[in-house]
């Protein structure tokens, strides 16, 4: 499937295996808008604008009623407007209700489809790859040259495919699936790869789902992380407002359906994962890779082989505030953060209300829903009222507490169970201290105040 | 672009694996300018200073014979995660202008050659081997040579290293690279007429109102 992308995308051939490749699909947040100034000094224009799509995610609050915390932040945000109505981008600005996070309303608007290129400013954009897309992070340089060229010069990658055959147990979801095959592979095990997400536990899951997985690629050491389009990927797509019609969309579906790997494609990397050996899972550590099931144990760094990691350990364990050998269920949480690219769509906010439907947080527990319509549609089946009754704090749409840039962030020591993506030092804000986890896991961590096996409350 | 050639500088040793760029930067500071002349500061800022604002003694960067590095010899991984190119800008603000790793964030790596910042990539047993000489020289200094693609340790070894022959043109000129892609206008504007054709629902169509 990657081979197939690639080569359909190669303008030109240059040195040493780098190859001009056309971008299909560019998108943009306030965080990048530093690069539409650049392009603006040196007289250049947006080549093609009807392939880039803007909104504002990273910077804009989400607490309800005050979407910028301060002047510089306003003229970020304001900026953004002014570039993309200049040059003639779609923007879903403050007040849209389509506007969410970069990598939630790509696929939900339908920009993000499959057997295309796509590129964003941001090292999650793997998430687009769950439609079959080839979508990957870039520097804030190569979205100024993807503003004025709509190509990278790009070498092309090692492929790596990692299937998880079989059924998932209960409590066990598409988080628990990435965070088990990043403790497999580390933190740099993708590293100069593309990963093809296979197998009939992929195939059996949610788009919202497969979003989760490819999301995470990055924290793996992957770009770019993918996986073949079929019925459920189509379904997904089918009248979403920039996704083909009519005529487009039969051809489209031609095209797609012939995408899949081919049998006996070959990988320069193959990795296997059974999803009947996936528990819940929770990060005890500074790296995604720091993995575990909920019903392990803090390691014991002395236990480690290897001193480089041994002292790592020791320096992820004294962050964290952690003893070798505590039980992790029995780690305390200060707060609790569900949202993010990694966990904000419906499947997300309907797993953690199943667990806060008639319990009570204890400590305070924010839900932020990926988009305007997220939060719509949540609140028509009434998640909200869920969540509300439960003592959770419904907010709007928005990065939020994932990326410590907004002002929303942990104080100094808060432990967090976090649905984000990173545990690394200071993600979360200055000294504060990440678990992560899935959605349901998360609840279950609100209402019992620690990190908790969401299976003794669902039994 | 600053184009890279040759620099023979003081190294500095980082052990840790996975630094991440959140760590190189704290993302509080992405959103200034970073032709503020205090950008240097923002490196390393959470790890390097204490909540006062002075230095933590035990930072590589902050004890004497390493202070103003302009090459940093890391462990795996190093610049994983987030894809701020603000990372490289932080490193070329406080002068370093070569990072040898054993393997480095593919966005990170990237970004690297776009400030003329050049990112080796050498085995581990060698990049290890050259941590230690500098714990055990401080202030001892390498040569990381472009044209012959050789990093030379302090006791006088010549490794060699591999480096895209299009990335090592256009870190050795210092080109601009939207500069040289827009000369390739007639071959994209070709792509697009065959794209077009081929893939014409890549393509989003205007929402029907």
């Amino acid at each position: 499937m990657f081979d197939k992308i690639w080569a359909r995308h190669v303008v030109a051939k240059g040195p040493g295996g780098h190859v001009l490749l056309y971008i299909d699909r560019h998108l943009l947040h306030e965080g990048t808008t530093a690069a539409f100034g650049r392009l603006a000094k040196s007289g250049r224009r947006v080549r093609r604008p009807d392939l880039s799509f803007a909104t504002a995610d990273h910077y804009v609050q989400t607490s309800p009623g005050t979407p910028t915390a301060d002047a510089e932040v306003r003229a970020m945000v304001d900026s953004l407007g002014r570039h993309t109505t200049d040059q003639g981008i779609v923007y879903f600005g403050v007040g849209d209700p389509r506007r969410g996070i970069v990598h939630v309303i790509g696929p939900e608007q339908g920009p993000t489809v499959p057997g295309i290129t796509l590129v964003c400013g941001d090292s999650h954009t793997a998430t687009h790859g769950a439609f079959g897309a080839l979508a990957f992070g870039i520097g804030s340089s190569e979205v100024e040259h993807v503003l004025a060229t709509q190509t990278l010069w790009q070498k092309k990658p090692l492929t790596m495919r990692i299937s998880v055959e079989g059924r998932l147990g209960p409590g066990v979801n598409a988080k628990d699936v990435i965070l088990a095959i990043i403790a497999k592979i580390g933190a740099g095990g993708g590293v100069r790869h593309a990963i093809e997400y296979a197998g009939s536990t992929i195939r059996g899951m949610s788009m919202d789902e497969r979003m989760t997985v490819c999301n995470m690629s990055i924290e793996a050491g992957a770009r770019a992380g993918m996986i073949a389009p079929d019925e459920t990927t189509v379904a997904y797509l089918e009248a979403r407002p920039w996704a083909p019609r009519g005529e487009a969309w039969s051809r489209a579906l031609d095209s797609w359906r012939a995408l899949g790997s081919d049998a006996g494609a070959a990988f320069d990397r193959e990795v296997e994962l059974a999803a009947g050996d996936i528990a819940p899972t929770v990060t005890w550590g500074t790296s995604p890779q720091d993995a575990l099931p909920i019903t392990g144990r803090v390691p014991d760094p002395a236990a480690a082989g290897d001193p480089g990691r041994r002292e790592s350990m020791a320096r992820a364990l004294a962050y964290m505030g952690l003893r070798p050998g505590t039980p992790l269920a029995e780690i305390p949480v200060d707060r609790v953060f569900i949202g993010s690219c990694t966990n904000s769509r419906l499947d997300d906010l309907r797993a953690a209300a199943r667990v806060a439907q008639g319990r009570r947080a204890v400590v305070p527990a924010w839900i932020v829903p990926g988009s305007g319509l997220i939060k719509r549609a949540a609140e028509a089946e009434g998640l909200d009222r869920v969540f509300v009754d439960a003592g959770f704090e419904w907010r709007e749409a928005g990065c939020s507490m994932c990326v410590g840039m907004n002002g929303e962030t942990a104080c100094e020591g808060e432990r967090v169970a976090s649905t984000s993506n990173r545990n690394f030092e200071g993600r979360q804000g200055k000294g504060a201290r990440t678990h992560l986890m899935s959605p349901a896991m998360a609840a279950a961590a609100a209402v019992t105040g620690r990190l908790t096996d969401v299976r003794t409350l669902t039994a | 672009m600053p184009p890279f050639t040759r620099v023979t500088a003081v190294a500095a040793p980082i052990d840790l694996p996975n630094v991440d760029t959140d760590r190189v930067i704290p993302a509080r500071f992405l959103r200034k300018d970073k032709n503020v002349p205090e950008y240097s500061s923002f490196l390393f800022h959470d790890v390097r200073f204490a909540a006062d604002g002075t230095e933590r003694p035990e930072f590589v960067l902050n004890q004497p014979p390493y202070r103003g590095a302009q090459i940093v010899v890391a462990a795996e991984n190093f610049g994983c995660g987030s894809s701020r190119e603000a990372a490289v800008w932080a490193l070329a603000a406080y002068g370093v202008r070569a990072v040898l790793a054993p393997s480095l964030g593919d966005i990170f790596h990237q970004n690297c050659f776009k400030n003329g910042l050049l990112p080796v990539i050498l085995p581990g047993d060698v990049t290890a081997g050259l941590r230690r000489q500098l714990h055990e020289r401080p202030g001892a200094t390498l040569t990381v040579d472009l044209e012959t693609q050789t990093v030379t340790a302090p006791d006088g070894a010549r490794h060699r290293f591999d480096v895209d022959a299009f990335r090592k043109e256009m870190l050795l000129t210092g080109r601009d690279e939207i500069a040289l892609t827009l000369g390739f206008e007639s071959q994209i504007r070709e792509f697009e007429a065959r794209h077009a054709r081929e893939m014409a629902w890549a393509v989003p169509p205007r929402p029907s109102a």
